[in-house]
């Protein structure tokens, strides 16, 4: 089976997610990379590392990434090297243009994949309801996956042979690209607290955000949320744990009423201690978390809170 | 054709905008869901269903800017039983709806395939849907109707501006940033959660909601592009459970902070 995994940089930097295709490409067969951009160099020697064989792309329209262009460029790619299996990373990037690829070529997608086995086509497994159930579908190839970051991790090391595609876009991009807007800088950098007290949408309204603030200052740390309080307003958009937030590693990550999407999960996993409260038993969050309190943050939060003030008198 | 053309080109210039919105009713994931006994659907008699979260952001987005520039607002819904749904965007604001009869379940293909068919007539300026669906959270259906129809699109956009015909909007990327992109007209946005404060439905807006028109039109997919093989509770290690009364929880937990030199 032919492999055509799609690598990914943005500010110079390659996504470590495109060698995690490659070690799923190798898992199951022939593994070809393709980079696209101005000047792609730097990116083809480190997937060659990991890859048969590595196709460049290049031209000075490709220097941002643009869906339409890359959908373009792909295609011809696509075209020429007839793979059985697309993969592409499931991150802003690659969620945004894969589905235009795949009806593109009118062939099958499915976004987001943690597993991958070869059968009559393929079967691929996938999370449905935030994480809480997992679902093994058939498809036919040749198809177009998104593949989740961190599923991958182990792979082979390669000396892949560099190739330059000689492919130019067809046409000029419908979609302009004007610029990076920078993340609003806050008072506090949650990334660098050593304690961080971190509420979802289990606090339930902006008027008890001042309880997890009286917890997070006897335990000397921090207040930061989960998406869904950043979007109600509830906390400002620096407190933000997870992959469009921030990437946090403190000693204590207290999770209040956090259910545990995987966007979330991602900015916080690597800490060192995660107690978790919420009242779901099958919330993900649990299989997160070292310690789990199943009940009403309300009920432990409060005698959390007497018991430490005592302790400090 | 002429005629349409100048239709559309009036409205980018004078303002006017049509916006079609895609709202799915969904079960809420944070209520019971499960698996059902064939081992290859959900089961959701217990579950609680409302419009799609991220949906209920794009209808919001779509009624100010018909509220600023003047237009049409026409949501669309998947789904045997979206009429819920359909009814609470009518009363939020948007000024009719279609309802396509199907029950497509985690094939997003067939989604966009159907509404391509029913909008085809429609003369729109933008197309909005959510970012992703709040049950399946493939975050297909948005681009992949974006193919099928050969427009221009953004997804997970955090901010809209239009201008002179063109449509400028941020979208999120990774850490913090966000990516500015300017788009012709017309459009397909997805839409991610948190780019505004969606209202509350009034007594009023369901009074008004009433008289509004819901059409259902009846369009079988062509293509079947997925199948289920088998559906489960995925297998994770779990955290150690503290239990007890709250004041016996606070207990424990005060010792593991002490055991770890953290109070």
């Amino acid at each position: 089976m032919k492999v055509l995994a799609v690598a990914e940089h943005r500010f110079g930097n390659l996504n470590p997610l495109s060698i995690e295709l490659l070690n799923l490409a190798n898992k199951i067969g022939e593994s070809e990379a393709v980079v696209i951009g101005k000047d792609v160099s730097k990116f083809a020697s480190e997937l060659a590392k990991h890859a048969d064989k590595v196709w460049k792309i290049e031209d000075a329209s490709l220097e941002n990434y643009s869906p339409d262009l890359y959908v373009d460029v792909l295609s011809q790619l696509i075209a020429k090297v007839k793979p059985d299996l697309i993969l592409v990373g499931n991150t802003a990037m690659g969620s945004e243009f894969a589905p235009y690829l795949a009806v593109k070529l009118g062939v099958p997608i499915v976004t987001d994949v943690v597993g991958v086995s070869k059968a009559d086509g393929l079967v691929v497994s996938r999370y449905v309801m935030q994480g809480k159930i997992m679902v093994d579908l058939k498809v036919s190839t040749p198809c177009v996956l998104t593949i989740r970051q961190g599923a991958f991790k182990e792979g082979v090391q390669k000396t892949g042979q560099i190739v330059d595609a000689g492919i130019k876009p067809s046409k000029s991009a419908m979609r302009k690209f004007i610029g990076y807007v920078e993340p609003e800088v806050g008072e506090v950098d949650i990334a660098k607290a050593e304690v961080i007290v971190a509420v979802g949408r289990g606090i339930e309204d902006a008027a008890n955000i001042p309880l997890a603030e009286e917890l997070a200052k006897l335990l000397g740390g921090v207040v930061a949320g989960s998406r869904p309080v950043i979007d109600s307003g509830w906390l400002p958009k620096d407190r933000q744990v997870g992959i469009s937030g921030k990437i946090v590693k403190p000693k204590l990550y207290l999770a209040l009423g956090i259910s545990g999407a995987f966007q979330h999960v991602m900015g916080m996993k690597d800490s060192e201690l995660i107690i978790a409260v919420n009242k779901d038993p099958e919330a993900p969050i649990f299989g997160v978390a070292h310690y789990g309190i199943v009940g009403n943050l309300f009920d432990v939060v409060p005698e959390l809170i007497d018991k430490l003030k005592a302790i400090k008198k | 054709m002429e005629n349409f053309l100048f239709i559309r080109v009036a409205r980018a210039f004078g303002g006017e905008m049509k916006i079609i919105v895609l709202a799915k009713h969904a079960p809420d994931p944070q209520s019971e869901v499960g698996v059902a006994s064939d081992g290859k659907s959900l089961s959701l008699g217990a579950a609680v269903f409302d419009i799609n979260d991220w949906d209920r952001y794009a209808v919001e987005e779509a009624i100010r800017i018909k509220e600023k520039l003047g237009g049409e607002v026409v949501v669309v819904g998947v789904g045997k039983n979206c009429d819920d749904t359909l009814r609470k965007c009518l009363a939020m604001g948007a000024d009719r709806a279609i309802k396509i009869p199907l029950d497509a379940g985690i094939d997003a293909y067939q989604i966009a395939e159907v509404i391509a068919e029913a909008i085809k007539n429609e003369k729109f300026d933008m197309i909005f849907a959510g970012l992703m669906s709040q049950d399946m959270n493939n975050g297909l259906v948005g681009v992949l109707l974006a193919g099928m129809l050969n427009l221009p699109f953004a997804t997970a956009v955090t901010a809209i501006d239009i201008k002179d015909g063109k449509v400028k909007v941020k979208r999120e990327i990774e850490g913090g940033y966000q990516e500015e992109v300017e788009l012709p007209m017309p459009c397909l946005l997805t839409i991610q959660s948190g780019i505004n404060e969606p209202r509350y439905v009034s007594v009023m807006g369901i009074k008004k909601a009433k008289t509004k028109e819901m059409k259902e039109l009846n369009i079988s997919p062509k293509s079947k592009k997925v199948e289920v093989v088998k559906m489960y509770l995925p297998p994770v290690k779990k955290a150690e459970l503290i239990t007890g009364d709250p004041g016996q929880i606070a207990t424990k937990l005060i010792a593991i902070l002490k055991e770890r030199g953290l109070i």
